[in-house]
């Protein structure tokens, strides 16, 4: 499958596959955190104008804090996720796919002020697009990533038909392509669906609605259904 | 063996192994069950054959959902512990700097020379100081200093101003730091630029005659707040050099290595602007102590600074 995947190697031997997350989800991952530290800034001005020059001071305080370590504070505690991006499903790890840590989210949000430069993100965006892992200055920095979160899949259904096994032998990636072929039913018309079982006319000996039979029930019969 | 027996062979372990799962997340506790890491193994064991037999990606997503899972719970990094932080502070911060004394001389004349330089220059040519600040700035600046007006300030703006210097001061710091991945180049900008400016206003204060206002005012919190802005510079350098000289490692490598040194002396560069933030805004304008108890406080804060960096953390004990 085509994907921006990148697979760690466990130390139990066992790949990992991450997918990648480019600039465009994270970009708005980013809009919606600017909002809402738009809205925290909205928020407390009020409550704080009462307090005269110290509410300012604690004003003044409260932003510096919220632009630099918002940032950090959910991305350690909050599973590797803003607010912005658990919204758009993607979160921040290390390249080993260990959760990030305090130094690291430190490096990333601090060298995020070179990834403004020159102007709205230009540094930051050129080395996401240059990088094959979709890495901005602050990623480079701290060695971390931007993934998608993994979500359990559906489980695929294969319709079911009178399972028959098939006439040849078929390797790994032929038996591959049969099962996919069945588990992709829902998304096909019927008309689609034998024009691509005709394809199998060397394997089944039938085209059309037919073959189409045909292939459902062998991918039926390598699934185990017998 | 095909993909339905397959499943129901192993459809308990990663029941199993999902319930364990949701029940770390969710009570956040770094202990694991006894049985978690060989479980773990299983289910690893597993995903490898289902990748190999070509099983199905929805079946390779769901196990690869639960080994990344299950990783994390293993594999996380602990944060620091207080008596760590206590400790940086003490000791490892100093070691920290003295380790990187070269990067540390070179930031600090990087900055000092230019602010020396400039105040001196402003000084002997008054005219120069208008080519760095607007006339607008320099006014203000002068009029902040005025000996003529009064200058106590009440307790409420000590906080605005302490709240002030600590958005302005740690932002600068932050920002000589950052702009240092730029091949070290933005580092060295912002070192000589605020270098610059500084020296500026200083010799523009002597020219106006504001020096006895302005000199007592600075020389409590000076000492912390250039060498921080100097030790500032010297992590982003420490960044770019990272990938400017890389020495025998990869430049992607050397510079994750680089950038996790240079992130434990930004946390003690925030340490100091917090405490020269304190002290510029609670001590430096109290016109209550006279001038030469305001020096002598300055100084004070010099050798202590100083005294800091050389003996602070040295094994008394080692050869």
């Amino acid at each position: 499958m085509l994907d921006t995947t990148r697979t760690v190697e466990t130390p139990e031997g066992v790949e990992l596959g991450l997918r990648l997350a480019g600039p465009a989800v994270r970009a708005y991952a980013w809009a919606v955190d600017l909002a809402i530290r738009l809205g925290v800034y909205v928020a407390m001005s009020i409550p704080l104008a009462f307090f005269g020059e110290v509410g300012m001071g604690i004003y003044l305080v409260l932003i510096f804090l919220v632009e630099w370590f918002y940032p950090v504070f959910f991305e350690v505690t909050r599973d590797g996720a803003t607010p912005g991006k658990r919204r758009f499903g993607i979160r921040v790890l290390h390249d080993d796919g260990t959760p990030v840590s305090w130094g690291s989210s430190m490096i990333r949000n601090l060298v995020r002020f070179a990834d403004m430069l020159p102007v709205a993100y230009g540094f930051g965006l050129a080395s996401t697009l240059l990088h094959p892992d979709f890495k901005r200055l602050g990623d480079l920095a701290a060695g971390t990533l931007v993934v998608h979160r993994i979500d359990d899949a559906l489980p695929a259904s294969i319709p079911g038909a009178p399972p028959r096994p098939p006439a040849v032998p078929l390797t790994l990636p032929e038996q591959r392509a049969v099962l996919e072929f069945a588990e992709r039913q829902r998304g096909w018309s019927a008309g689609r669906s034998a024009e691509l079982a005709s394809l199998a006319r060397p394997l089944t000996g039938l085209t059309g609605r037919a073959g189409h039979a045909a292939l459902l029930g062998i991918a039926n019969w390598l699934v185990g259904r017998r | 063996m095909n993909r339905e027996t397959f499943e129901r062979q192993y459809q308990d372990d990663w029941r199993r192994l999902g319930e364990l799962l949701e029940h770390l997340e969710k009570v956040k506790t770094s202990s694991v069950s006894d049985d978690f890491p060989e479980l773990y193994r299983r289910v690893c064991h597993q995903l490898a054959l289902v990748r190999s037999r070509l099983y199905g990606t929805d079946l390779e997503q769901r196990l690869n959902g639960l080994v990344l899972r299950g990783h994390h719970q293993l594999y996380r990094r602990s944060g620091p512990t207080w008596s760590q932080v206590a400790e940086f502070f003490v000791a490892g911060f100093p070691r920290l700097v003295r380790r990187e004394a070269r990067l540390v001389a070179a930031a600090c004349a990087l900055f000092f020379v230019p602010l020396a330089g400039m105040t001196a220059v402003v000084v002997l040519r008054p005219e120069l100081a208008y080519s760095v600040v607007d006339p607008e700035t320099a006014a203000e600046y002068q009029t902040m200093y005025d000996p003529a007006e009064s200058r106590e300030r009440g307790a409420e703006t000590d906080f605005y101003m302490f709240g002030y210097y600590v958005y302005n001061n740690v932002s600068i710091a932050f920002q000589t730091f950052a702009a240092g991945i730029l091949f070290a180049v933005g580092s060295i900008f912002y070192l000589v630029l605020n270098g610059v400016v500084l020296g500026t206003v200083a010799g523009h204060m002597v020219n106006v005659g504001n020096g006895a206002t302005f000199f007592p005012f600075v020389v409590g919190h000076a000492s912390f707040e250039l060498v921080a802005i100097a030790l500032a510079g010297a992590s982003g350098l420490k960044l770019g050099l990272a990938l400017v000289a890389p020495g025998r490692r990869g430049r992607r490598t050397a510079l994750v290595a680089a950038g996790r040194e240079s992130i434990r002396l930004v946390y003690g560069i925030f340490g100091m602007l917090l405490l020269a933030a304190f002290v510029e805004a609670f001590w430096s304008s109290a016109t209550v102590f006279p001038s030469a108890v305001k020096y002598v406080a300055g100084a004070a804060g010099w050798a202590a600074v100083i005294a800091y960096f050389v003996f602070a953390g040295r094994d008394r004990r080692a050869a």
